[in-house]
């Protein structure tokens, strides 16, 4: 596939001329057990269209009944985003063709969102908080999923026949909008992807859906414009569709931000459209144009009756929440006593449950932070895969770190038995005995180590007889090498000492 | 002809249950009658002979064997096309539903089946409800049993014209501006449109969803009542059903049929007589009034200033709705597919293709005015102006029914007209539901039945409307009003009507 070439600025060129301003809409799929407005099990992976009744297929004479768990769901994000929820609200009709939507038009919500006016706090890498403000949350349908089959990239472009999938089609999803994100400035990518990793956060901490990135669950348009400068009115701005990877809504952003950038330069005009993304270039390109052809015909749902949660009972969701990420990471570093940099090392390396896990198996913070961070790290890094992905479990370090503490384990052996762990031998204490790794607590070899020792040197017992403790050291290392490092040194001094009549 | 297809559903389900004639006998007798005069009426679209005897036969089974059954089990029904029903053609009257199959049952389809009434078959209809004529039906006209170059009123001419020509005892109609009543006004016989919520929706073919109701179709108001009780009450399917139960109808009826309205207050609504009324439909209006007042019920006089906006309102909030409910009918799912005969076949042009070739002229018209009243930058003018009018009937009728226990007016302001006479001129065509409409709008429970046959010879109705969730009183007064008129004829109006020409 061709495409024209696009001037670009640099993206730090394009952010010292021009102020970005982002806005961002995320689409969450709720995992409830059944559709939005019907019984089908709103699964994931069916045959497909066996995920259906009358209703999900906009069948003649179909009528729509709202689920009551996603209202409550949709409440729960609401209260999460410090939002209001509405006393009454309605669904809207939103009108227009598209095979994908069985009526023909998408029952959302439009001028009365279940929860609107709220924020939410989002923490940066470098441990800077910005505060996003949200315009609304709305509960709506999801449209069914269109296969394009013959064209040469999968779109419908080029394509000689489509299939529907109406599996997805009624899928309850909440769409939450922010305001306008200023003062963001060069960083503006960066508090993008921060702001839907938040939100992936707090939909899992609130168990609303899966939020899995991979599988479509959380969505994200991203809506991109520039100004002269943080005080001249709102550029056009452009809508990036399904931008559905963190580091997809960084790169979309940055993109946006350079592409405009040098069409402001050249002296043209950002038109206000839809964009695709492509996440094989990391560019986007024209979808339609929005102008006043693209109407949807809003009006109240009339086969629904008005929403209006009991007030007795949101304060029973608001009182249910579970704990927000933000508010765990506060109590957790607390209780665990890191610095300010430590605890956003472990966020950012995702460590937290690990950590977590790892102390509730009995090792103390800052092992367990030491183990996750240092060793684990590494080998993580080496594989290229996630810490949580490595074959050992929180359970497995706690037990290896208990074998530390009580002294039958030191440094050097503990990095051994981890090897063997990582490397499928099984538990610590399985490694410990099947490669003999415990520290040797019996006196009689290491005497006959520590005699060995002094008699290569024996110059150095008299040394220390006389008050020279400086040769110690030599002859510990020499026995912690004969004893191929599992002896407990601290013993071994002890016995130098002793053996000399120091 | 057989005389069981001129009884009336109650007196029929007396002689089921008393063993004198089976289910089976009764359906064929129906059969035979459609066979015989449905050639010339066209009350219906489908006919389901085999399955409308197997139910009787199962149902005669059941009787032998000693079950319980419904009080209608048995009685033979007729249903308009607008409602789905499993594996039986439902065409709503357009083409762009040809052949369609539906696969699941209306829940009033699934009452019916568990009570075990057969199911005659599927009635004519205006396209997707459309029209107070039935002319608007893509599968030809429907004829007026007394005078068959009339109309049978609409959009339910099928269900009212099957009930008179005595095709089906029982027949279900849909009513979102009168067209279950003045089907029944201009063919002589009784229907009923329940308060909204009070039958459930689900499968009803949608044409505006805030105002479709539907209801029963019959020869008498105890048919009526006993049908509404039987397809009524609470549906979990239906968000807009009300979860209470229905109130006492059939004993409503009864009561009525004693013929006193002592301290019954009945409202004449000013703004529903006078100018545009044929003079044989107000004379047989007051005389029915005076009928009522020698029953003992007070007759008070009311206005509802507002019911001169209910026309234009209801214009817009029927088109804005049916033009999102009908937008699923595209040819990519169900019903009739149209691929463009040149250029690409892209979705759009085959949704463009389908729609243009599957859809009635009457239809479009509607279409275009409600996606117009829609339209950004016209929706407050037109579609939220007229829901404000709709607030004003709202507060009219609950003034009204301050003063008044029903209200009362003509059910439509004119007798039958001939066939093709209005079909040009819409306007005129949308006059026919002046007095039926606001009840609509205000979502009002309202009943037609004859009042008598007006200067031309044909019948008129009588309409009765209460306040939401009081169906109770049409029937109290409706079934007072029958028996006080009968008395006067010796006999039901539709023992007046010419006898049809029997095919052989």
């Amino acid at each position: 596939m061709s495409r024209a070439t696009v001037d670009l600025v640099d993206y730090d060129e394009a952010v010292a001329r021009f102020d970005p301003v982002i806005g961002i809409e995320v689409h969450v799929e709720l995992g409830t057990r059944t559709k939005m407005f019907d019984g089908a099990p709103a699964g994931f992976g069916e045959e497909p269209n066996t995920s259906v009744t009358p209703v999900s297929l906009g069948l003649p004479g179909s009528l729509p009944v709202v689920n009551g768990t996603a209202v409550e769901y949709a409440i729960r994000i609401g209260l999460a985003l410090n939002c209001s929820i509405a006393q009454t609200c309605r669904f809207a009709r939103k009108n227009y063709f598209y095979p994908d939507v069985p009526k023909n038009f998408q029952t959302s919500q439009y001028d009365e969102p279940i929860a609107y006016d709220g924020y939410v706090d989002v923490e940066l890498e470098d441990g800077t908080v910005f505060r996003v403000e949200v315009e609304r949350a709305h509960m709506e349908e999801d449209a069914g999923k269109n296969t394009h089959v013959g064209g040469a990239t999968g779109r419908i472009h080029g394509a000689e026949y489509s299939l529907v999938d109406y599996n997805r089609a009624g899928i309850p999803l909440v769409e939450i909008v922010t305001r306008p994100i200023t003062g963001a400035g060069a960083r503006a990518p960066e508090v993008a992807r921060a702001y839907v990793q938040t939100l992936r956060d707090l939909f899992r901490a609130l168990e609303v859906s899966e939020a899995r990135m991979e599988r479509g669950n959380v969505r994200a348009d991203v809506n991109v414009s520039l100004r002269a400068t943080p005080t001249s009115p709102l550029g056009t701005r452009t809508e990036t569709k399904n931008v559905n990877s963190f580091r997809s809504v960084d790169r979309a952003v940055r993109y946006e931000v350079s592409r405009q950038a040098a069409v402001l330069d050249a002296g043209g005009s950002i038109v206000q459209e839809t964009r695709h993304w492509h996440e094989d270039t990391g560019s986007t390109t024209s979808g339609r144009v929005k102008s006043d052809a693209e109407d949807y015909r809003y009006f109240p749902e009339p086969d629904l009756v008005p929403i209006a949660p009991d007030r007795a009972w949101v304060e029973q969701i608001r009182a249910a929440l579970p704990e927000l990420p933000a508010a765990r990471r506060r109590r957790l570093q607390g209780e665990w006593g890191y610095a300010d940099a430590e605890m956003r090392d472990v966020v950012n390396a995702g460590a937290i449950e690990l950590i977590e896990a790892t102390v509730a198996a009995g090792a103390a913070p800052a092992a367990a932070r030491k183990w996750w961070m240092g060793e684990l790290a590494r080998t993580a890094k080496e594989r290229e895969i996630e810490l949580a992905d490595l074959p050992i479990t929180p359970a497995q370090i706690g037990a290896l770190q208990g074998l530390v503490d009580s002294g039958r384990l030191n440094d050097k052996l503990a990095r051994q038995v981890l090897e063997g762990v990582l490397a499928g031998e099984g538990d610590p204490d399985t490694v410990v005995a099947a490669r003999g790794l415990e520290i040797v607590s019996d006196d009689g070899p290491l005497l006959a180590a520590i005699d060995e020792a002094l008699a290569a040197q024996p110059d150095v017992a008299d040394k220390i007889r006389s008050g020279n403790l400086g040769p110690v050291g030599a002859v510990i290392g020499a026995v912690m090498k004969a004893t191929r490092g599992q002896a407990d040194a601290a013993r071994v001094r002890e016995l130098v000492l002793e053996r000399v009549g120091a | 002809m057989s005389d069981l297809t001129r009884l009336s559903a109650a007196a029929l389900a007396e002689r089921l249950r008393s063993g004198e004639v089976s289910s089976v006998e009764a359906t064929r007798a129906h059969l035979d009658r459609i066979a015989a005069v449905d050639g010339a009426v066209h009350a219906f679209l489908h006919v389901s002979d085999e399955d409308a005897l197997a139910t009787a036969a199962d149902i005669d089974a059941r009787r032998a064997a000693g079950e319980e059954l419904h009080l209608l089990a048995g009685v033979p029904i007729a249903v308009k096309d607008v409602v789905v029903t499993k594996g039986v053609p439902t065409t709503a009257g357009s083409r762009i539903l040809e052949g369609w199959l539906p696969p699941y049952d209306a829940t009033l389809v699934g009452r019916i089946k568990a009570a075990g009434l057969p199911i005659l078959g599927k009635t004519n209809m205006d396209e997707f409800a459309m029209g107070s004529s039935t002319e608007h039906s893509a599968y030809g006209n429907t004829h007026n049993p007394w005078d068959l170059t009339r109309i049978p009123g609409g959009s339910g001419g099928g269900s009212a014209a099957a009930v008179a020509a005595y095709e089906a005892p029982l027949a279900i109609g849909t009513d979102t501006g009168g067209s279950i009543r003045q089907p029944a006004a201009v063919t002589g016989s009784v229907g009923v449109k329940p308060t909204y919520g009070s039958v459930s929706r689900y499968g009803l073919i949608a044409l505006a969803s805030s105002l479709d109701q539907a209801g029963p179709v019959t020869r008498t108001v105890l048919d009526s009542a006993l049908l509404h009780e039987l397809i009524g009450g609470h549906d979990p399917l239906d968000s807009t059903s009300i979860a209470e139960p229905l109130p006492d109808l059939v004993g409503a009826a009864r009561l009525g049929a004693n013929r006193d309205l002592s301290g019954v207050r009945v409202g004449v609504i000013t703004e529903l007589q006078g100018e545009g009324y044929q003079p044989g439909v107000l004379a047989r209006f007051h005389e029915s009034l005076e009928l009522l007042q020698r029953a003992g019920a007070q007759v008070v006089e009311v206005s509802c200033p507002h019911f001169t906006y209910a026309l234009a309102a209801y214009y817009l909030i029927l088109p804005a709705e049916a033009s999102s409910n009908l937008a699923k009918f595209d040819g990519m799912r169900f019903g009739l597919r149209v691929e463009p005969s040149e250029g690409p076949v892209t979705a759009e042009r085959v949704m463009g293709a389908t729609r243009g070739q599957g859809f009635g002229d009457e239809v479009k018209r509607r279409i275009i005015l409600g996606t117009y009243a829609l339209s950004a930058g016209y929706y407050d003018a037109y579609y939220g102006s007229a829901q404000k009018v709709r607030t004003l009937i709202q507060r009219d009728f609950a003034a009204a029914f301050e003063q008044a226990d029903v209200l009362v007016s003509p059910t439509a302001p004119t007798t039958a007209f001939k066939l093709g006479e209005k079909l040009d001129d819409p306007l005129a065509m949308y006059l026919n539901d002046v007095a039926t409409i606001p009840a609509n709008l205000a979502g009002v429970p309202g009943l037609s039945l004859p009042s008598g046959l007006s200067d031309d010879g044909l019948p008129a109705g009588f309409q009765v409307l209460a306040p939401a969730k009081a169906d109770d009183r049409l029937y109290r007064v409706g079934a007072a009003l029958e028996a006080l008129l009968e008395d006067e004829w010796g006999g039901p109006l539709l023992a007046q009507a010419p006898e049809l020409e029997v095919a052989r």
